[in-house]
């Protein structure tokens, strides 16, 4: 089932992959194939296949339960996080939160977690940017 | 000889202080990255590349450095398999077979330096094949036009699912899926933004490293999250690694089996699509049935471990020689370091070796001096590495994770690409989850813009005749070993894999 899933999914992106590549303006100075040829190329190879997929399904994955989900959905908010705070709070402090808290999820204790985190995010600091020169985020402290 | 002279160059350029530097300290992380379950030969090179840049490195320094890492992550493969039974990565399932047997019965020690041996005799043979195949190829090369290059293009992407592959129609789904990415942006041709939605960020095209972070590095994090198992400290203290050195006779005995798995691997290495993995995969089914007459293989006998490793590192060797000749490479690692040659601005395929010769005869003598370095390393320090085996998941995984960010965020220093390179990480889980291979996603971002270049190219130049695809006798032949490289695995693939799966379940029974 899952597969069907997927290869339903992979033909609406092939659709909207060659409508968008269909739409594509053209300009005044154009070769033989323009820009739109190619990917209209690639729009047809990836609707087939998904469409293999759909009709020729493997079996399924085993998928994880809700709690797993929710984990994974709350590891990427987490990253994203990061990447936005990442140029406000700096570097060593963002990332030290950052790694602490997947150490944390991937089974470490409290303490464990926080010092995998500090750990590893002045390990870096001092690594890329003191050693290596590395230019990381500057936070309003200076680091 | 010309190509002697070409290699004295090359180990003029290699024997720097710099490069002897960058080569051990490539060969040292490799070994901890082929050691490490989870952190494979890829995942290693894609979160080093953005240290090279940032080091401000050249084009050969920073090949060197990450092609150190390569032959050292394949190196480093063995030991978990030997001691844990755990891969360490991908094409070091098959040692598993006999060295997991091997290290029970006390041999531990004996299995580590033996593989460490036969990964040497593996990679410095293949490193010769390099050199002499490679320019051959080259002068092959040299008579490709655009329409050539385009069937060639396509020819890389319809055979590298291969014979490993489980389900062609996923291997093209891939294929597309990165081709179609490498399309978004400004196109180059003609000026006019394609698939950006009017997003500034976007017009100079997704940046390949992000998508290659992002695919490999932080889906195996997200993997390791929904899985959680952080148990792969738990067998290595019982282990007891005994002597460092194997017994004369013991080498006696496997050398044959390292010069045939040798040759067998390399060759399984230069062929596209097939890789390092069935490079180990092939020698030793080939030697268990050339040699295995008491039925030993399987139960801990020294040429079980000596065939795979030797094959592996002999087919990365191989795997060099399309992706430095053609600039089409046949493995996920060496897709990685086609990367770092577009980043680098070099373009690898034929004009490599007679613009950048340096380059490239650079490149192979530090392949040669990393070979001898990983030799020093895997046996008498064979321990230090083992002993990073036991750092668990929940301290290596935020490290990986870190690095990534820090590694993208040190090259382009904006949040926008963390934040793509974490779509691609989950982007990455998905596909993974459904079994859609990824290299073909990376090679497709990679490529995408010089096949639809020499598309265009070679359509234009015939004024707009699409048949002159196939108009050359040279285009046929490269069309139909793709179509029968296409078509080849559906028959044959399932059962190879098959194959695979069961010595690999009756390993791990065991």
């Amino acid at each position: 089932m899952s597969d069907r899933i997927f290869g339903a999914v992979g033909l609406l992106l092939a659709i909207g992959f060659a409508v968008a590549a269909w739409n594509i303006e053209e300009s005044f100075l154009s070769d033989a194939v323009g820009p739109s040829g190619f990917p209209l190329i690639v729009a047809v190879v990836l609707g087939l296949s998904s469409i293999v997929i759909a009709i020729k399904p493997d079996a399924a994955p085993h998928w994880p339960g809700l709690g797993r989900l929710a984990e994974l959905l709350a590891a990427v908010v987490m990253m994203v996080l990061y990447a936005e705070l990442l140029p406000v709070v700096g570097f060593v402090i963002a990332t030290a939160v950052a790694a602490a808290y997947l150490s944390w999820r991937l089974g470490s204790g409290i303490v464990g977690a926080v010092l995998t985190g500090v750990g590893s995010s002045v390990g870096i600091y001092v690594i890329f940017h003191l050693i290596f020169g590395l230019s990381l985020a500057r936070g309003p402290l200076g680091f | 000889m010309e190509t002697f002279a070409n290699l004295a160059d090359g180990f003029a350029i290699a024997l720097t202080w710099n490069n002897l530097w960058l080569a051990l300290l490539g060969c040292f992380l490799g070994t901890i990255m082929g050691a490490l379950p989870g952190l494979g030969p890829s995942n290693g090179v894609a979160i080093l590349i953005p240290l090279a840049f940032t080091m401000g490195l050249g084009a050969t320094p920073s090949l060197i450095l990450l092609t150190s890492v390569y032959y050292g992550a394949m190196y480093g493969g063995r030991i978990s398999s030997i001691l844990l039974n755990i891969p360490g990565d991908e094409p070091a399932m098959m040692t598993c077979l006999d060295g997991y047997p091997m290290a029970k019965k006390g041999l531990a020690g004996e299995a580590l330096s033996l593989s460490g041996i036969a990964s040497f005799v593996g990679a410095f043979l293949a490193t010769w094949g390099l050199i002499l195949l490679a320019p051959q190829l080259v002068k092959i090369a040299l008579l490709f036009g655009p329409a050539e290059y385009f069937a060639l293009f396509a020819l890389a992407f319809m055979t590298l699912g291969g014979v490993s592959s489980t389900n062609q129609a996923k291997s093209a789904f891939a294929a597309a899926l990165g081709l179609g990415l490498a399309t978004i942006g400004v196109d180059t041709q003609t000026g006019v933004p394609r698939f950006t939605f009017g997003e500034v960020h976007l017009y100079d095209g997704l940046d390949f490293l992000v998508a290659i972070v992002g695919l490999f590095a932080l889906s195996e994090v997200f993997i390791f999250l929904e899985e959680r198992h952080g148990n792969s400290e738990a067998d290595a203290k019982k282990l007891t690694i005994g002597r460092l050195y194997p017994p004369v006779s013991m080498i006696k005995q496997t050398t044959p089996t390292m010069l045939r798995t040798s040759v067998l691997g390399f060759i399984a290495g230069v062929l596209p699509g097939a890789g390092a993995s069935l490079g180990s995969f092939i020698s030793y089914s080939f030697e268990k049935r050339l040699v295995d007459k008491e039925g030993t293989f399987g139960t801990g006998d020294p040429r079980g471990v000596a065939a795979p490793e030797a094959g592996n590192n002999a087919a990365a060797g191989g795997a060099l020689v399309p992706m430095l000749a053609l600039g089409v490479p046949g493995s996920g690692t060496t897709a990685v370091l086609l990367a770092v040659l577009l980043s680098l601005n070099i373009t690898p395929g034929p004009l490599l070796f007679t613009q950048n010769p340096d380059v490239v005869w650079g490149l192979i003598a530090a392949l040669f001096i990393a070979n001898f370095m990983l030799l020093a390393l895997n046996i008498p320090m064979v321990g230090l590495f083992t002993r990073v085996l036991l750092i668990p998941p929940r301290i290596l995984m935020p490290i990986v994770a870190m690095v990534s960010f820090v590694g993208i965020y040190g090259i382009s220093g904006s949040s926008f690409d963390l934040l793509v390179m974490i779509g691609f990480g989950v982007m990455g889980w998905v596909l993974r989850k459904f079994d859609v291979p990824l290299v073909p996603i990376i090679l497709g971002t990679l490529l995408g813009n010089a096949m639809e270049n020499n598309l265009r190219r070679a359509i234009t130049i015939d004024n707009g005749n699409w048949w002159t695809l196939i108009d050359s006798p040279l285009t046929i032949i490269l069309w139909s070993i793709a179509i029968v490289g296409f078509i080849l695995p559906v028959i044959v693939g399932r059962r190879v894999k098959a194959k695979m799966r069961r010595d690999e379940e009756g390993a791990l029974q065991d």
